[in-house]
């Protein structure tokens, strides 16, 4: 089967609206997370949260959409739209174009208002609040304000979803369904998905401090990020340099435990291997690893283990790119692919913020500083969420 | 390649589970909303997994679980689910608390089960499964979605006996809001009548029906499953017509080589109006049967469909609940057509298996 190239990016998040400001971000070293100012919560001041610096309002006035959309579809369009105008396909009527999105609560942000009338009488609650309440609503929104109807589908896999995704719309090519693919996801706070992780327990009441040993947890964040996936045949027709290619790709099941993952990383140990297994490469020639590393003790420890695992004795550069956009659930595969496209294409390493002290249990540590301009041939992306589902992405030079 | 149905399973508002009798004496409702038949889930869950389990949850793995010993599989190649709403009882409960507790002393466990993941996830976790696990949440064409992964995973050739499922379940609170939103009908019906009340709304429902795929047929598989197909807003009949003719041309069929045609025809005046004017004119020659009143209208009900279709292939006989025209004789080339909503329109082709 014929290789998969990624001809455009886009994204918004806690660090940025665009791709541009979110490197300048990373370059800067500045994370995205600070207090609570948008949701309406009991959280707020306690908890740090990554917010996108926009109301909806601003949001709406931005993408041309009305301000009493989910927030969910908000963030996705922006990306979405970034992502495509980045591509610059010159004849998209032409061909067979699809978007294939991810998020884990969809209009959430809306229902859960709706339902503070609707419990108090089952008669009130603003039925427009409720109406975009499924995963794929989000997805049909956005997909007919970029006239991507053609084809499209939700995925929901907890916190993998946008790398299952990407993986999806890479094999709609593969398998020739499609010719171009934007694919992505998106999730913005809610009270929902904010308490949800409260209540187990594993949210850092200070700014997360990814594979150290005195990580606390995670904080929340929002946000979107999508890849313009597009056939051979149509890389060779743009007038532009692809990003990279999409090599490698596994999807596996812990089928440890519901939330938790097994202390020896079995999902993911399965996800890096098979990813490489896939493309053909060795876990020497990959030259940086983008971690799922969310900062809870749970999910760094089993990472940390199966990369151990796969990569001993010789670890490549790695780091969480989630200490400084938080963890964005649904959409953090998407973004965390954008992050991976553009190193390849710049030659970055993300720094690791906040990391000062070693795993016990691990021989490698995190890198620390930003650098570009550096030789990356290959770089791996990990999302792993609840159910157990790990995904692991390759992306390759073009 | 061909993919081949290897065994099914059904949970549904009908005794389609663990019953030979296919549907040969249909359960009787004089309701606007059906809920499933529910079997005797001790024998797939264990108590202390099935206290905590919601509704979806027990729905999928046990229909997961027998599909699987139908087909004799002990651990498939993928899992696979399709849900629109995912676990609404588990995200209805863990909202509740919020608002009603004020965001305070809040138990985990809801929120742990509401991800959508959570029917594959747990169905992966009984099996000890590693195997490749996703979740399709879109709408009309969630259980669509899953078989597409399926057949493409099935066209790489790296795997087998993909598991694959549709499933959504019912709620009293998103009943009520469906039906605020002008879903299901105002007055109950009886669904073995529903055809017959020209008014709006349909009867809501809910069930899980899961599938293995495989590309070698074996002596009792079912049906082969030819290809599949969906489109978001057809526009016109015309355009409806000719998106039906086309895919069925791309797999060497004319209109006039299927023997029966499956509809999602669900009773709502607004919505069938479809199915009429195709029955006069494409479909004019056809034998005609429909499915939603048997299990109730619900965003994965074409999984029912396929289970429907699958098993007259295999059983060799159309239930005579099931007919709205034409002979109820066996056929070789079953035609599924369901849309949602009128905004996601499916097709599936079901054939018999070539020896």
């Amino acid at each position: 089967m014929s290789s998969v190239y990624v001809a455009g990016v886009g994204i918004i998040s806690a660090i940025g609206n665009n791709v541009a400001e979110n490197l300048a971000a990373f370059e800067r070293g500045e994370a995205g997370m600070g207090a609570i100012t948008m949701l309406d919560t009991m959280h707020r001041g306690k908890l740090p949260v990554a917010e996108v610096k926009l109301s909806n309002e601003e949001l709406a006035t931005m993408t041309g959409m009305p301000a009493d959309l989910s927030r969910t579809i908000l963030l996705s369009l922006v990306a979405a739209r970034e992502a495509f105008t980045d591509a610059a396909i010159p004849n998209p009527g032409s061909l067979r174009l699809g978007f294939v999105s991810a998020n884990t609560v969809g209009g959430m942000d809306k229902s859960e208002n709706f339902f503070i009338d609707f419990l108090a009488d089952s008669r009130k609650g603003k039925l427009k609040n409720v109406y975009d309440h499924e995963c794929g609503s989000v997805t049909e929104v956005v997909a007919g304000a970029l006239g991507l109807t053609g084809y499209m589908t939700t995925i929901s896999t907890a916190c993998s979803s946008s790398a299952n995704a990407i993986f999806y719309g890479a094999r709609l090519i593969k398998n020739n369904v499609l010719d171009v693919v934007v694919a992505g996801g998106t999730d913005a706070l809610t009270k929902f998905t904010l308490n949800g992780f409260n209540t187990l327990m594993i949210l850092d009441p200070e700014f997360c401090k990814p594979f150290d040993e005195h990580r606390q947890g995670l904080n929340l964040g929002e946000g979107a990020g999508y890849l313009v996936l597009v056939s051979e045949k149509v890389a060779k027709s743009l007038d532009k340099e692809m990003y990279c290619k999409l090599g490698g790709y596994s999807n596996s099941n812990d089928a440890y435990h519901q939330t938790a993952s097994s202390p020896d990383g079995t999902g993911s140990y399965l996800a890096m291997t098979g990813a490489l297994k896939k493309a053909g490469l060795q876990p020497s020639e990959i030259d940086y690893i983008n971690l799922h590393g969310t900062g809870t003790p749970n999910n760094d420890s089993s990472e940390g283990m199966a990369i151990k695992r796969v990569f001993d004795p010789k670890y490549p550069p790695m780091s969480s790119t989630k200490s400084f956009t938080g963890h964005t659930l649904g959409a953090s595969g998407g973004m965390e692919a954008v992050y991976s496209a553009l190193a390849i294409k710049h030659g970055i390493i993300y720094p690791n913020l906040r990391f000062q002290t070693p795993m016990s249990e691990l021989p490698f540590e995190p890198e620390k500083s930003f650098s570009k301009g550096r030789d990356l041939n290959h770089v791996m992306s990990n999302s792993f969420g609840f159910g157990g589902n790990c995904t692991s992405l390759i992306f390759s030079k073009a | 390649m061909k993919i081949y149905i290897r065994s099914s399973a059904c949970i549904s508002a009908q005794e389609t589970f663990r019953n030979e009798s296919f549907l040969a004496r249909p359960v009787a409702y004089f309701r606007t909303c059906l809920n499933a038949v529910e079997p005797d889930y001790k024998e797939f869950i264990e108590p202390k997994l099935l206290r905590r389990m919601s509704h979806i949850i027990k729905m999928g793995v046990a229909a997961a679980a027998e599909c699987l010993n139908r087909g004799d599989i002990e651990m498939p190649g993928a899992i696979l689910t399709g849900t629109a709403y995912g676990c609404l009882e588990d995200t209805l409960a863990f909202i509740t608390r919020i608002v009603e507790q004020n965001e305070e002393m809040l138990p985990p466990t809801a929120f742990i089960q509401s991800t959508h993941n959570t029917v594959a996830a747990q169905i992966a976790l009984t099996l000890k499964c590693h195997q490749y696990n996703n979740t399709f949440v879109h709408k009309g064409i969630s259980f669509e979605s899953a078989l597409l992964d399926a057949m493409m995973l099935l066209n790489e050739g790296e795997t087998d006996n993909i598991l694959v499922g549709g499933m959504d379940e019912m709620t009293d609170t998103s009943f009520t809001i469906l039906s605020r939103l002008g879903l299901y009908k105002r007055q109950p019906v009886s669904n073995l009548d529903l055809y017959a009340s020209a008014s709006k709304g349909t009867i809501g429902g809910e069930g899980a029906a899961f599938f293995l795929l495989t590309d070698k047929a074996s002596e009792n598989s079912l049906a082969e499953l030819t290809a599949i197909r969906t489109i978001y807003k057809p526009g016109s009949e015309k355009d409806i017509q000719n998106w039906i003719i086309t895919f069925l041309a791309e797999n060497a069929l004319a209109v006039d080589d299927i023997g029966l045609v499956i509809t999602g025809r669900s009773g709502d005046v607004r919505q069938d109006n479809i199915y009429n004017e195709l029955n006069a004119s494409l479909f004019q020659n056809n034998a005609i049967a429909n499915y939603k009143h048997l299990c109730g209208d619900y965003p994965t009900s074409s999984a029912f469909a396929l289970w429907l279709a699958s098993n007259i292939i295999k059983n060799q006989t159309v239930p005579s609940v099931t007919v709205e025209r034409g002979e109820a004789a066996w056929t070789e080339k079953i035609l599924i057509y369901n849309h949602y909503q009128n905004i996601y329109h499916s097709l599936m082709l079901v054939s018999a298996i070539q020896q």
